[in-house]
């Protein structure tokens, strides 16, 4: 009791220096090409350049912090962070318990991968948990295979525990491209809406700000590059 | 890290991997063993006082204080970890962070709860969104430790309690014949011989706390399995280091650890025994006793 009395009294001294607006962002970071650790041990990826700038045009200062994609949602409107930025659809359940930026990314195919063209999508489908994909295939009637990060999906379909996994195609297709023809696209579907960060409901006035700095970069057409970079010619465009 | 590793794609066989395993994110999963360590070593004896004070509690003559050493023993062990793990801290941090509300802000006039989220003014935020990671990740850090303290020793509390209970009467009914007080014959006589009747029990409680860290991730302090999935995980060419699924190398790796760890557990416990039975009215005591005649 008396070093819980101590840190929190060394806590709340060294939390005397404040300033105004630091934003804290939280990702993933293990949504590749979206947001995930590089070699060096920092955040990257397509959103980590996103949220940089639009963290410049809306003046505030960012700071990057990685969580569970489990617990993603509870450390936001507990305040551990202000803002998701990691690759999330917008749904309206979500957007019942968070609100949501306009979008980023526009609404992206999704795709079943297997093993071989003739895989059973019916069967057991791999997909992350509390993903817009696994909501789907829970009521498609295939059979769930739930997994708490997205390399484990890909993992249980090649050693054959899952006949098929079910993910964003902008994460699934460098996978598949670089497999040597181990894995292959079986179908493609179209679900979910497009990608926006995620903000505490009350919070009206950082929404505003991302808003307005997310339109200030479709107005000017530096997303459009940004998007091709990451996910290549093909992707979606604004 | 080298001058050699600046181009990875070029690089092949040996370099390649030296290069590889010095990569900065390598560097955070080797700095990770250290933070598990630290987390045991201060855990042990926090949850130690935790349990020694659950178990005097428990003890007590006065029924309010002995009814909270009981109903924090019988609670503690029956949730599950993971429930407390995910329970604990987020409800300490609001808590803290209430306090601080109420104290920093008295004229906020909006309501702290707004339907799902938790708002309190942003001075009172613990630590403040302004301060850099590290304080964040040692206010982690220390909230995982508080939580770890209070899961084990519940457990500890228990033991410690039931070793209490196993020293002979007749050494406690000596030093009453003694004239010793009763705060003196617990201080004197009931801890020093209890130590070794605890011992079994706060060993497991040991091993089990070295293999509990990977829980450390739930809390947002990355550990070292975190890292090991992490890093094993496939790689596409998004990465300087692309690479199949290597997770299996990782795990080994993280085997011989707790192997190791479990082995040098061992002797030292070992050797505790050996040093604490000396002297005691126990066989092993009796043993050294007649060995040493």
């Amino acid at each position: 009791m008396k070093t819980l009395i101590l840190t929190a009294a060394a806590l709340a001294l060294t939390a005397g220096l404040a300033s105004a607006q630091t934003v804290r962002l939280g990702t993933e970071g293990a949504y590749p090409p979206y947001n995930f650790i590089n070699d060096a041990g920092e955040i990257d990826g397509f959103e980590r350049e996103l949220g940089d700038e639009l963290c410049k045009r809306a003046d505030l200062t960012c700071e990057w912090v990685t969580n569970d994609w489990d617990s993603i949602i509870p450390n936001l409107v507990s305040g551990n962070y202000d803002a998701i930025i990691a690759g999330m659809s917008v749904t309206e359940e979500r957007d019942k318990v968070i609100d949501f930026t306009q979008e980023y990314v526009p609404p992206a195919p999704t795709l079943y991968v297997g093993r071989s063209a003739d895989a059973d999508i019916k069967g057991v489908v791999a997909a992350q948990t509390a993903t817009i994909q696994a909501a789907y295939v829970a009521e498609s009637g295939a059979t769930l295979l739930e997994y708490p990060t997205p390399d484990e999906t890909i993992a249980a379909v090649r050693n054959g525990e899952a006949d098929v996994v079910l993910a964003d195609k902008d994460f699934l297709m460098p996978i598949v491209n670089e497999s040597n023809g181990e894995l292959v696209v079986v179908d493609q579907i179209q679900i979910g809406g497009g990608v926006g960060m995620g903000v505490r409901e009350s919070d009206t006035e950082l929404k505003a700000k991302f808003d307005a700095a997310i339109q200030s970069m479709k107005d000017d057409g530096t997303l459009n590059p940004l998007i091709v970079k990451w996910f290549g010619e093909d992707a979606a465009l604004w | 890290m080298f001058n050699s590793c600046a181009d990875p794609a070029t690089i092949e066989g040996l370099t390649w991997l030296l290069c590889y395993l010095t990569t900065g994110k390598h560097l955070l999963f080797y700095t990770s063993f250290g933070v598990v360590l630290l987390l045991m070593l201060i855990t042990a004896p926090a949850a130690l006082a935790f349990g020694f004070g659950g178990a005097m509690a428990a003890r007590s003559h006065f029924l309010p204080l002995s009814l909270i050493g009981k109903a924090y023993t019988a609670m503690v062990r029956g949730v599950p970890d993971i429930i407390f793990f995910l329970f604990v801290p987020i409800a300490l941090d609001q808590a803290f962070e209430y306090l601080r509300h109420k104290t920093k802000c008295p004229d906020w006039d909006q309501p702290i709860w707004q339907g799902n989220d938790f708002v309190v003014c942003a001075e009172a935020k613990l630590p403040l969104s302004s301060s850099p990671q590290w304080i964040h990740e040692t206010y982690g850090f220390t909230l995982a430790v508080l939580a770890f303290a209070v899961v084990f020793g519940a457990f500890a509390s228990n033991v410690i309690y039931g070793a209490m209970q196993a020293v002979p009467r007749a050494q406690m009914e000596t030093a009453e014949a003694y004239g010793m007080s009763h705060r003196q014959s617990f201080w004197r006589i009931l801890v020093p011989q209890m130590w070794v009747y605890a011992l079994p029990g706060l060993s497991n409680l040991w091993m089990i706390l070295i293999k509990a860290t990977p829980l450390l991730f739930l809390l947002g302090v990355r550990d070292i399995v975190y890292w090991a999935r992490e890093l094993g995980g496939s790689k596409t060419s998004h990465f300087d280091y692309p690479h199949p699924d290597w997770r299996v190398w990782y795990f080994v790796a993280l085997l011989f650890f707790y192997l190791l760890m479990t082995k040098l557990s061992e002797k030292v416990l070992r050797r505790i025994t050996l040093r604490l039975s000396h002297g005691q009215a126990t066989l092993a005591g009796e043993m050294q006793r007649k060995a040493a005649r």
